[in-house]
């Protein structure tokens, strides 16, 4: 039996890709080495009545339009707003932060009048530079390099939205992108607590520092997402991250699609220069006419294609693609909510982030400890307790608790991490946190400690990079993953990219998986029913 | 609010003068403006702008944003801040004035208050304490946020300076745009011959804790006439009449537009009669310069006179050729002009009175369907409701 399309990987990229292809008219098949779906975008039960989001747990980027094209709330996706969220500080109080805009102001204003209202031009300028970008998610970037007539075209759009700016915005929007987040937040700011709020989606994932140059563009790859309009804002998948993959899942079928777990992919086929198929590590053979790699470009080309078979400067340009893991990740079981005597009584804080460094110099000594091979030894961390919206992950008054941490290294002073060293890392975060939550500890249940050894291990993350390679500006659009191949293609025909290691990158997003079966399909001139982006108005 | 961190659960604050305003506004409509709670309508719109053409109205000017500057180089400041020469501003007298981004484009527009050699209050809609502070930079002068140091009333309408005089205040030699102190409960209340409407009226100044012994004193003082507290709405109609601008109604305030295209100078926005050159340098000085010179503005600020009774709100202009060329920022049907009045900003040289009009085209909804129509819109004089009262001195009694 052969398919015309084989996608390695039911990511949530994958299964986007396959929806897509399969409501095209393909026979489509998605192959996934673990036992469940999902890679990076996934729920799981792994104490009983709990449901964890092992790895995302926060969704904005997710992009409207697949929702609608491939029916997912048809298929049981919902997407939640959440509100709140706070820093706390080490003397004892805390900044908040509330949806509702007077609420908001105020909140800043106890810690700086002045931040209060430049609150409103970051916001504006961060603003304008989202709408540049908004538009770019759902194309395919223009090869530079070409002189074919629809790189020149893209090009030429890139060029008039470009244009449409005055010589102040074009100057900000470069500076931007390649300056660093502590410095950007300088120019409005003067509340440290305030700029370490802010600096937080500049590091999130990224081998980056908050003084580092190109922190800042990290921070707009967090905010060109929307909750229903609202761009920026985030939201809980119900029922955990998982609740997306499973709905493509659903979709996927709906469309005739087939997903097998437990089938890890040992090789891609190669015959003359073009993909013919994979090779399952059991040694069954799967033909597929075109063979589409949801797992990040370094896994696909240096563990699973014959490197034979491909040009050395390539090879040379994906062993250099930077994928250094700075993330780790804990989910909790908590016997019940935490108590932060910080608050007040009854706040909304605890329905959003939790974080608990407040100045941009602590986090930057974070990231001192990971350019020493350490975990930090005072980490940071955005934490959510899901369950404070969401009724379906933990059993009525217990609550999961999702900790995103930074720094956490590849390896611990050059050698592999080890459980005890695992284990210390959790501790640490653990302790933090009582540090602020006394009783916190007694309350815990289970928990999955995360480095970057694991999320290699299971998701298949080189290095545990989350975003299958770091989003800094050398290695977006046109340069995504490689120069001359930031169009899904790869130097094997008919092997495509499909994950977020391709344009316009990680997260849970679903562009890159979009994007290559937009390709494909042009390129089989198929008919789709794929919509227009939506228009930034 | 005594501890600041429960402010979330009172996210608009209530005024000053809110449990009389709360008493008298039986339909409870309110909404929020710059942080605070207010009156949209009380009873009535129409009666409440009846009020301020016919006898005198209250309004509660609490939430504008008033900013306290003091200093050696206060003046200096302000002439650098601002477009008009701030130094012909006498101590007691009021200047309507904007400022401008370096770029020329409008942020804001408000009165200064001069009350000492050295000392100004600016009261604005928008907020700017980033801008004042980074403006002042090299000067020795400070800036504060006061507005809720302040309670601000207006008091609009034919019957107020009488109604002043009742309570006890004798305005009979305030000019228009000048202010006086007066002794007030062991206070001290400031009452400047200022407003929104175009009319005779006055605003008053005053510590909070005085605010509602204030307001009950020019109730009873106004009980002759039938004073009335009034809403936004109607306050809006009067604002319109007189040409007032305002922003976010007839301006996007240069700092807050996130789209580049929608931002305007005063050229644009007919406030160029401000634009003083012969003080020495001004924010956003090099780029009115060259505008000037250039001949570069691309919109007009335009009053306009549409035929037909319904207001125009939002309608877009064309011209004779069907072409897009404007849009109406501000519409009503002014009860005391009789006629359909509105504020557009328009594409230049279509300012310059084309032949036939412009056509405005004005949805109505009426009954669950849009009424469609195609109205000629004229241009006209600012502002459109002129009642010679307004400036006379000593003011009449009604
Ligand atoms: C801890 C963590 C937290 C994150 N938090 C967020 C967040 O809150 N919000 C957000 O938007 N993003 C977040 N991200 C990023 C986001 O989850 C990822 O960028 C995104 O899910 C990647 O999706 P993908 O489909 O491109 O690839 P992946 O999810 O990496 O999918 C690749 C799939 O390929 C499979 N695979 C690998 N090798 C093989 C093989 N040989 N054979 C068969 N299958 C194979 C994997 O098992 C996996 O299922 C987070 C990531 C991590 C790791």
């Amino acid at each position: 039996m052969s398919y015309d399309a084989a996608i390695i990987g039911a990511g949530h990229n994958g299964l986007v890709a396959a929806c897509y292809l399969a409501r095209a008219g393909l026979k489509v098949v998605v192959v996934e080495k673990n036992d469940w779906i999902g890679g990076a975008a996934v729920s799981r039960e792994l104490y009983p009545g709990f449901t964890y989001s092992n790895c995302s747990y926060v969704c904005s980027l997710f992009r409207p339009e697949i929702m609608r094209d491939l029916e997912l709330p048809k298929h049981g996706l919902q997407v939640l707003p959440y509100e709140g969220g706070a820093v706390f500080t080490r003397d004892g109080g805390y900044l908040a932060t509330f949806r509702d805009h007077e609420a908001n102001r105020r909140e800043l204003m106890r810690h700086s009048p002045r931040d209060a209202e430049a609150y409103d031009r970051y916001s504006r300028d961060v603003m304008r530079h989202c709408r540049f970008i908004r538009p770019l998610l759902l194309r395919t970037p223009p090869d530079p390099a070409t002189f074919r007539p629809r790189d020149i075209a893209e090009l030429a759009w890139l060029g008039r939205k470009v244009g449409e700016m005055s010589e102040g915005q074009i100057c900000d929007m470069i500076r931007f992108w390649t300056m660093s987040i502590s410095d950007f937040l300088d120019e409005y700011f003067e509340s440290p607590v305030i700029k370490a709020y802010l600096a937080v989606s500049a590091i999130i994932g990224t081998a980056l520092g908050p003084m580092s140059p190109g922190s800042a563009y990290v921070l707009l790859h967090h905010y060109m997402g929307d909750v229903d309009g609202n761009v920026g804002a985030w939201g809980f998948a119900r029922g955990g991250m998982g609740a997306i993959t499973q709905a493509l899942t659903a979709s996927l079928r709906a469309a005739g699609g087939e997903v097998r777990t437990g089938a890890g992919v040992e090789k891609v086929l190669v015959a003359n220069g073009r993909a013919t198929g994979l090779r399952l590590e059991g040694g069954e053979e799967i033909a597929a006419r075109r063979v589409l790699s949801n797992m990040d470009v370094k896994r696909t080309f240096l563990k699973h294609v014959d490197t034979a078979e491909l040009p050395p400067a390539f090879v040379k340009r994906v062993e250099t693609f930077k994928s250094r893991g700075s993330s780790g990740k804990l989910n909790i079981a908590l016997d019940a909510a935490p108590h932060f005597p910080a608050l007040p009584d009854g706040a909304p804080m605890l329905k959003g982030d939790l974080h608990f460094t407040d100045s941009v110099e602590r986090m930057e000594r974070a990231y001192d400890d990971w350019k020493a091979g350490h975990f930090s030894r005072d980490p940071f961390q955005d934490t959510m307790i899901p369950t404070m919206i969401d009724p379906t992950m933990a059993p009525p008054g217990k609550h999961f608790m999702s900790c995103f941490i930074q720094y956490a290294p590849p390896k611990i002073e050059g050698r592999d991490w080890t459980d005890a060293d695992r284990d210390a890392f959790g501790q640490t975060v653990i302790d933090q946190i009582a540090e602020y939550s006394p009783g916190f500890k007694d309350r815990i249940l289970h928990m999955e400690v995360r480095t970057p050894r694991e999320l290699e291990a299971e998701v298949g993350l080189t290095d545990g990079n989350i975003f299958q390679g770091e989003l800094t500006f050398d290695q977006l659009l046109f340069n995504r993953p490689v120069p001359g191949y930031a169009q899904y293609k790869t130097p094997i025909r008919d092997l495509w990219l499909c994950g977020s290691s391709a344009h316009p990158g990680g997260g849970v997003m679903g562009a890159p998986g979009r994007n290559a079966a937009s390709e494909i399909l042009r390129d089989l001139r198929a008919k789709t029913e794929m919509r227009q982006a939506y228009a930034v108005v | 609010m005594k501890d600041l961190r429960h402010h979330y659960e009172a996210p608009l604050r209530t005024t000053p003068f809110h449990d009389r305003i709360a008493a008298a506004n039986v339909l409870n409509q309110w909404g929020p403006w710059a942080g605070y709670t207010t009156a949209l309508v009380l009873e009535d719109a129409e009666m409440e702008y009846s009020a301020i053409r016919n006898t005198a109205s209250l309004y509660d000017l609490c939430p504008m944003i008033k900013y306290r500057i003091a200093g050696r180089d206060a003046v200096d400041y302000l002439n650098r801040l601002t477009l008009r020469d701030v130094a012909r501003v006498a101590v007691g007298a009021v200047q309507y004035t904007a400022w401008c981004d370096d770029r020329g484009k409008l942020l804001d527009d408000g009165t200064l208050f001069r009350l000492g050699e050295a000392e100004f209050l600016l009261c604005c809609q928008e907020r700017h304490l980033p801008w004042l502070l980074d403006s002042a930079i090299g000067f020795e002068v400070s800036v504060h946020d006061v507005t809720a140091e302040i309670a601000a009333l207006s008091l609009q309408g034919p019957c107020t300076a009488s109604v002043l005089d009742a309570a006890g205040f004798d305005v009979s030699a305030l000019k228009p745009y000048r202010f006086a102190s007066f002794p007030f409960d062991g206070g001290d209340l400031i009452i400047s011959r200022t407003g929104f409407t175009g009319d005779l009226g006055y605003e008053l100044w005053i510590e909070p804790a005085l605010a509602l012994p204030l307001w009950d004193r020019l109730m009873a003082a106004g009980a002759y006439c039938g004073i009335r507290p009034v809403g936004s709405h109607a306050l809006d109609i009067a604002r319109i009449e007189a040409g007032f601008l305002a922003a976010h109604a007839d301006f996007v305030p240069a700092d807050q537009a996130l789209r580049e295209d929608r931002v305007r100078s005063p050229y644009e926005l007919a406030l160029d009669w401000m634009i003083d050159f012969g003080k020495g340098h001004f924010n956003g000085r090099r780029a009115l310069l060259a505008e000037r010179d250039g001949q570069t503005s691309e919109w007009a600020f335009v009053a306009l006179d549409i035929e037909g009774n319904v207001a125009a709100d939002h309608a877009i202009l064309y011209d004779g050729r069907n072409r897009e060329v404007g849009q109406i920022t501000s519409a009503a049907w002014s009860p005391s002009a009789k006629r359909s009045i509105a504020l557009a900003q328009v594409r230049r040289p279509h300012h310059a009175g084309a032949k036939g009009g412009l056509r405005a085209e004005i949805y109505a909804l009426r009954e669950l369907h849009y009424v469609k129509l195609m109205m000629t819109a004229r241009m006209t004089e600012r502002p459109f409701f002129a009642p010679p009262r307004r400036r006379t001195t000593p003011p009449g009694r009604f």
